[in-house]
C-alpha cells in the first residue's frame, strides 16, 4: 500500500499503542521492513487526543495537517505476520480490498474524493466523548504509570478496571491490560500478548475479558471463533 | 498551511501538585489562558475573573482530574466540551516518539497526505 501510494504524495505512519515501549514494537517493525515512520504511544495518547478506541483504526490527514476522516476501523497494518493471520482468520479480505480502493481514491482525487469528509463531518463522526471517557483516560494513565514502576499491583489493577468500567467501548485500554496477564501466564511471550481471556475455571483480575466482550458485541464472530 | 502551535500534545499528564501556573497549564494541555478565557484554536471557554485556578479551569473544560490516593499523584483526562472526541481537525500539535525515542511531529509531514494507523501487538 505505502509503496504504491508514496510516489503520489502519500505517507503512512504506524503508531504502536503499547505501554511496554518501543522494544516490544521493534521486532514487528523490523519484520515488516517498514520504511515509513513508526511511532510508539505508551500512554495511549491516540485515544485521548483523537478518539482511537480499538486497533487497527486509522486517521486520514490532508496536506495541510487537517483530518479528513476521523479514527475508524482500518485494514490491519502490514506489521508482522500476526496481522496477516488475523485477516485470514476472520476472512476480512473483502474489507481490506474495499478500504484500499477508498484510500487510493482519496490519494488520487484529494478533496474531490467522496471519501474526504468536511471538517464538520469529521468532528460529528468522531467518537462520543462523555466526562466518563475523560475519567477513563486519566485512570488508564495512572494504571500504566503504576504498572511501569510496580508491575500489576492492586493499585494498577484498580485503575485499569476503573478505565474499563468507565469506558467499556475502549478496546485498547482493555486488550493492553489483558495482554499483561497473558504474558505473565504464557511461556511464549508473543502468543501471550494475544491471550485475552481466562481459561475455563481460571481466576481473572479484570472486570471484563475479550471473549465475553465479543460474545456480547459480535456474536457472529464469536460463533465463528468457537466461543459459543 | 497551519503553523505548528507552541504546545505539543503529549501524554502522560501526571501531576504531583495542582497549583499549576497558566503557562504550565498551556504547556501541558495546549489551552492558552487569555482575557476572554481558556483558548485553543478558534475555541475560547470563559473563565471566572481573577487569578488562574487549575481545578476550576479543568472543570470548565470538562477535564477529569483523578487522584491515585496513596501517593497523591493526579492524572488529567482530555477535555470533553462538545460530546465528541474531536473538537478540531488540526493535528499540528501532535507528536510522539519514534522507536529510537526521537520526537516525531505530525506537522513534519505537511504537504503530503497521511494515514496514521493505530496498531498493537496484542
Amino acid at each position: 500500500m505505502r509503496q504504491e501510494l508514496n510516489p503520489l504524495g502519500f505517507e503512512l505512519v504506524d503508531v504502536c499503542l503499547e505501554m511496554g515501549g518501543a522494544e516490544i514494537a521493534r521486532p514487528y517493525v523490523i519484520e515488516a521492513a517498514s520504511t515509513h515512520p513508526s511511532l510508539i504511544d505508551q500512554a495511549h495518547a491516540m485515544d485521548a487526543r483523537f478518539g482511537v478506541t480499538n486497533i487497527p483504526m486509522a486517521i486520514w490527514i490532508d496536506e495541510s495537517g487537517s483530518i479528513v476522516r476521523p479514527p475508524e476501523p482500518a485494514t490491519p497494518p502490514p506489521v508482522g505476520t500476526a496481522a496477516e493471520s488475523i485477516v485470514e482468520l476472520i476472512g476480512d479480505r473483502a474489507f481490506r480490498e474495499k478500504y484500499l480502493a477508498r484510500l487510493r481514491d482519496w490519494v488520487t482525487n484529494g478533496p474531490e474524493s467522496r471519501y474526504a469528509l468536511s471538517p464538520d463531518q469529521v468532528l460529528e463522526r468522531s467518537q462520543p466523548r462523555s466526562p466518563a471517557v475523560s475519567q477513563a483516560a486519566a485512570h488508564f494513565e495512572l494504571a500504566q504509570h503504576i504498572w511501569q514502576h510496580q508491575g500489576l499491583s492492586e493499585r494498577a489493577l484498580a485503575h485499569f478496571n476503573a478505565a474499563h468500567e468507565l469506558e467499556p467501548r475502549n478496546i485498547t485500554y482493555k486488550r493492553q491490560a489483558y495482554s499483561v496477564v497473558g504474558v505473565q501466564r504464557s511461556e511464549d511471550t508473543e502468543m501471550g500478548r494475544f491471550r485475552q481471556a481466562p481459561e475455563a475455571g481460571e481466576d481473572w483480575p479484570f472486570v471484563s475479558d475479550f471473549n465475553r466482550d465479543l460474545i456480547e458485541h459480535d456474536p457472529a464472530l464469536a460463533k465463528m471463533l468457537g466461543l459459543i | 498551511m497551519t503553523a505548528p502551535s507552541s504546545a505539543t500534545y503529549s501524554r502522560p499528564m501526571l501531576l504531583d501538585r495542582l497549583d499549576l501556573s497558566s503557562a504550565e497549564f498551556q504547556r501541558l494541555t495546549g489551552w492558552e489562558i487569555k482575557p476572554e478565557g481558556a483558548c485553543k484554536g478558534e475555541t475560547c471557554v470563559p473563565l471566572p475573573n481573577g487569578d488562574f485556578d487549575f481545578v476550576t479551569t479543568a472543570e470548565r473544560l470538562g477535564m477529569a482530574v483523578v487522584q491515585d490516593q496513596p501517593d497523591g499523584r493526579w492524572a488529567i483526562g482530555p477535555e470533553t466540551l462538545s460530546g465528541r472526541a474531536l473538537t478540531t481537525t488540526d493535528t499540528s500539535d501532535f507528536a510522539l516518539p519514534d522507536l529510537d525515542g526521537k520526537e516525531f511531529r505530525l506537522s513534519s509531514l505537511q504537504g503530503q497526505k497521511v494515514l496514521v494507523l493505530a496498531w498493537a501487538p496484542y
